[in-house]
């Protein structure tokens, strides 16, 4: 017994030791066109290091790149985990143009909208070579059994990432996160709003649990 | 095999494409099939849809695809994954790849819409345009 208990204690020092000296961990924030993504990420990045990430809009496809932010330092309950976050651009299957010329003219709707074709095929390339873990942004007032979704998902199940599902919008009266719950029941469903702060403590304590 | 199409002047071409059909691809051949197709203008249904890998690889070249006034990109569509699949991770384990069998429709974004989608049914709305 004490050889195995010393043995344990070896191979314990062992990985705390390579767990310490690994970098971050890479936390891709994903999720559909207008789920909040940006806005999330701004807030745990201005929480936890006081600069922002990217610019937010109500217009779809507004982040048209992956922003990686280094370095961001968690702390929980006794709990801490470094992650980069990288905010990428809202999945979808088709990008249609004419979605913004109510927003801008015809030839900023079409720069903007093979931008956003651009930032979709980078998205997919991160999600497949560069992520540890992933945090999936749903907006709860909306359906979320979408084929986006149930493909996205499935994806990430098939690398074996962890995922954590944020249903966000909860600020918001349509809302409804046990929709989300049942959509995937097979993954944790944390409630937030990040635009209006609300329920992040639970967010943090998610994420260094989670990732940590 | 069970590829079954339908040319028409005004109509809508179904390309159903077997399971048997589609294990003789590689995977960009496969996506390739797709978007020939649904770039034509037709509705292209698996039999057996695609991985997730697969899946994964079809958003990123659809993406590159897009063109202003041409085409928007695709619609798809397959039943959603059912609650029991949390053991999928034993599965693949045990069994290798995880079983990828789902009717999948895929087609124009600007012609294809889904009306309902849940476990056993996909109900889809085709125009011609």
């Amino acid at each position: 017994m004490g050889l195995f208990t010393g043995l344990r204690h070896s191979i314990s020092r062992v990985t705390d030791r390579l767990f310490s000296e690994q970098e971050p961990k890479r936390i891709g924030i994903y999720g559909p066109p207008n789920a909040g993504k940006t806005t999330l990420a701004n807030r745990i990045a201005r929480d936890w290091t006081g600069d922002a990430i990217g610019k937010e809009s109500h217009i779809p496809h507004e982040t048209r790149r992956a922003r990686r932010k280094e370095g961001v330092e968690i702390e929980r309950n006794g709990k801490s985990v470094t992650i980069d976050i990288v905010d990428t651009p809202g999945v979808t299957t088709k990008v249609d143009y004419e979605e913004f010329t109510d927003e801008m003219d015809k030839d900023d709707a079409i720069r903007r909208s093979r931008e956003a074709t651009e930032g979709v095929a980078e998205a997919m390339h991160w999600l497949r070579e560069d992520v540890d873990g992933v945090i999936y942004v749903l907006d709860s007032a909306e359906d979320p059994i979408t084929q986006v979704n149930t493909m996205l998902i499935g994806i990430i199940e098939s690398r074996d990432l962890p995922v954590l599902i944020f249903a966000n919008k909860i600020d918001l009266e349509e809302s409804s996160v046990k929709r989300i719950e049942d959509a995937f029941p097979q993954h944790e469903t944390v409630p937030l709003s990040a635009k209006e702060g609300d329920n992040m403590d639970e967010v943090y304590e998610n994420i260094a649990e989670y990732f940590g | 095999m069970a590829e079954a199409t339908k040319t028409g002047d005004d109509g809508v071409q179904i390309d159903l494409i077997s399971g048997q059909r589609m294990d003789e691809l590689t995977t960009m051949e496969k996506i390739r099939l797709i978007l020939d197709g649904v770039h034509d203008g037709n509705i292209v249904i698996l039999e057996e849809g695609l991985t997730p890998d697969e899946e994964s690889k079809l958003i990123e070249v659809t993406m590159g695809e897009i063109s202003p006034d041409e085409f928007n990109g695709i619609e798809i569509e397959t039943y959603p994954r059912s609650e029991t699949r949390s053991s999928s991770l034993l599965g693949r384990l045990m069994g290798g790849e995880e079983p990828t069998a789902k009717l999948t429709v895929i087609g124009p974004a600007n012609q294809i819409e889904t009306l309902h989608k849940d476990e056993s049914l996909i109900s889809a709305l085709v125009s011609r345009n």
